[in-house]
């Protein structure tokens, strides 16, 4: 039970500490790696482009003020490595986005997870583990038609 | 006239015709350039088509077939994962990662060429606004880069005379004879093929050799110089006058294993290696490999949207 307890914890850990950026096109000077955020909004826009693609969308305040964020992921080749589509956001979709958001204090970050309106939700592989984003990637080979 | 002497003139006009016709079908046709083929020392052909399916695609569970001789055609992808060939932090033998037993070994020429490139990727990694990476240009990445940056699903294509190797990323392609023919030498300039100086090519002059039933060896020269084309991705530098050696060997039939040599005497005081047996395996032969590509559009949008606002000094980022 102990060893078992242990062993929780130590994969926690490893979870944690072990994350595997993918960083296709640049590094991680930009970025508090881990400082993630979760904002709920409306997509505005999904730009399924290189050499990142782009989920603009909006946030409202409490205040009913409205902060324009903009989350970039990977390209779309590592992308629908890991599961997601062109087709899969659309404009005007309500979403709750985790982000991980740059050093100068922008509305700016890389995106996480997006989970969407029908209750499923995208990983990006940012920020996680290898052990996870393999997962993502044999998953989405899985699913993947030639 | 008589009929017999009317049949020996036919017979004349018929010899003066054929004759000549004849011999000058049987020099043109009976070449080898008529016949579209090389005069050039032929290895063995290759043999008549092959399954390219591995193991895995069929549903078996044994083990995959020996490899099938002088054959590296398929549709192959990085055989630990599609991510394995991206090498964001530089040749995946000698990652830029500060560690001293990844220090490759500069010339003082090869350090001053590093220094001068502000990469965004190592040790030395820049904000995204201040990289001058010749690849945010959509410049090509020409050889060896191909192999150290997105390296991904890749498709060998070949016949008796070469093979082509299609790329994923850039709708890249590289072709590799194997019809004989030498190596060119580098001179000045670029190369010499068959008397004539021709230029250096993004992705150089490539010659191929079996040197056993599964190992092909491929030497390339006549690359762009440092002025051009960067190694990797973290800014290592590569010039004019780099060899580079490539090892591609079929392990079995389902798994290749690709080593890369530098030899770039300007930049570095000794040959190393840059990829060390990386591991492709065959994919189904019904793959459609997807386009990844830099587009200039594209970029700026990118910049404009998110480098360079992200890029900005806290208290100092520009409005939207």
């Amino acid at each position: 039970m102990r060893s078992k307890v242990m062993a929780e914890v130590v994969l926690a850990v490893g979870m944690v500490t072990l994350t595997f950026p993918l960083l296709a096109h640049h590094g991680t000077a930009a970025f508090e790696n881990d400082k993630k955020i979760t904002v709920k909004g409306t997509v505005t826009e999904w730009l399924w482009s290189n050499p990142h693609c782009l989920l603009q969308f909006d946030v409202k305040g409490d205040d009913g003020k409205v902060v324009h964020w903009v989350g970039e992921t990977q390209n779309p080749v590592s992308m629908t490595n890991v599961g997601w589509s062109k087709a899969a956001i659309k404009s005007g979709d309500e979403v709750t986005v985790t982000i991980l958001q740059v050093k100068n204090g922008l509305p700016l970050g890389r995106v996480v997870s997006v989970a969407l309106p029908n209750g499923k939700t995208l990983l990006s592989g940012e920020g996680e583990s290898r052990e996870v984003r393999e997962k993502l990637e044999r998953e989405a080979r899985e699913a993947r038609p030639n | 006239m008589s009929l017999a002497s009317k049949l020996l003139n036919l017979v004349r006009v018929l010899v003066m015709v054929l004759v000549p016709a004849l011999a000058f079908l049987s020099v043109t046709l009976g070449s080898p350039v008529a016949l579209g083929r090389s005069k050039r020392p032929q290895q063995p052909p290759a043999p008549a088509v092959k399954d390219q399916k591995s193991a895995a695609v069929k549903g078996q569970k044994t083990a995959p077939a020996p490899a099938p001789r002088h054959d590296l055609s398929g549709t192959w992808e990085p055989a630990n994962g599609p991510s394995e060939g991206i090498q964001p932090d530089g040749v995946k033998a000698m990652p830029n990662d500060g560690k001293p037993e990844h220090q490759l070994p500069y010339t003082p020429y090869g350090l001053q060429t590093y220094k001068s490139h502000h990469a965004l990727f190592g040790p030395d990694e820049n904000l995204p606004e201040f990289n001058n990476d010749p690849r945010d240009k959509c410049e090509p990445l020409g050889f060896p880069r191909m192999n150290f940056y997105n390296l991904r699903e890749t498709q060998i294509l070949q016949n008796e005379y070469k093979v082509a190797i299609l790329y994923e990323y850039g709708t890249a392609w590289r072709i590799i004879w194997t019809d004989g023919r030498e190596l060119p030498k580098m001179v000045d300039g670029g190369v010499a093929v068959g008397g004539e100086t021709k230029e250096p090519r993004y992705y150089g002059y490539s010659v191929g050799k079996w040197v056993d039933d599964t190992t092909l060896v491929v030497q390339t020269v006549g690359m762009m110089g440092e002025e051009r084309v960067w190694l990797d991705t973290a800014g290592r530098p590569i010039s004019d006058q780099v060899r580079v050696e490539e090892r591609l060997h079929r392990v079995d039939h389902d798994h290749l294993d690709w080593t890369v040599t530098i030899n770039d005497p300007k930049m570095y005081t000794k040959p190393w290696v840059a990829m060390d047996k990386f591991p492709m395996k065959l994919e189904d032969p019904h793959r459609d490999v997807m386009e990844q590509y830099c587009s200039p559009s594209e970029m700026e949008n990118y910049n404009k949207t998110f480098a360079h606002p992200a890029s900005a000094p806290a208290g100092q980022a520009p409005q939207r």
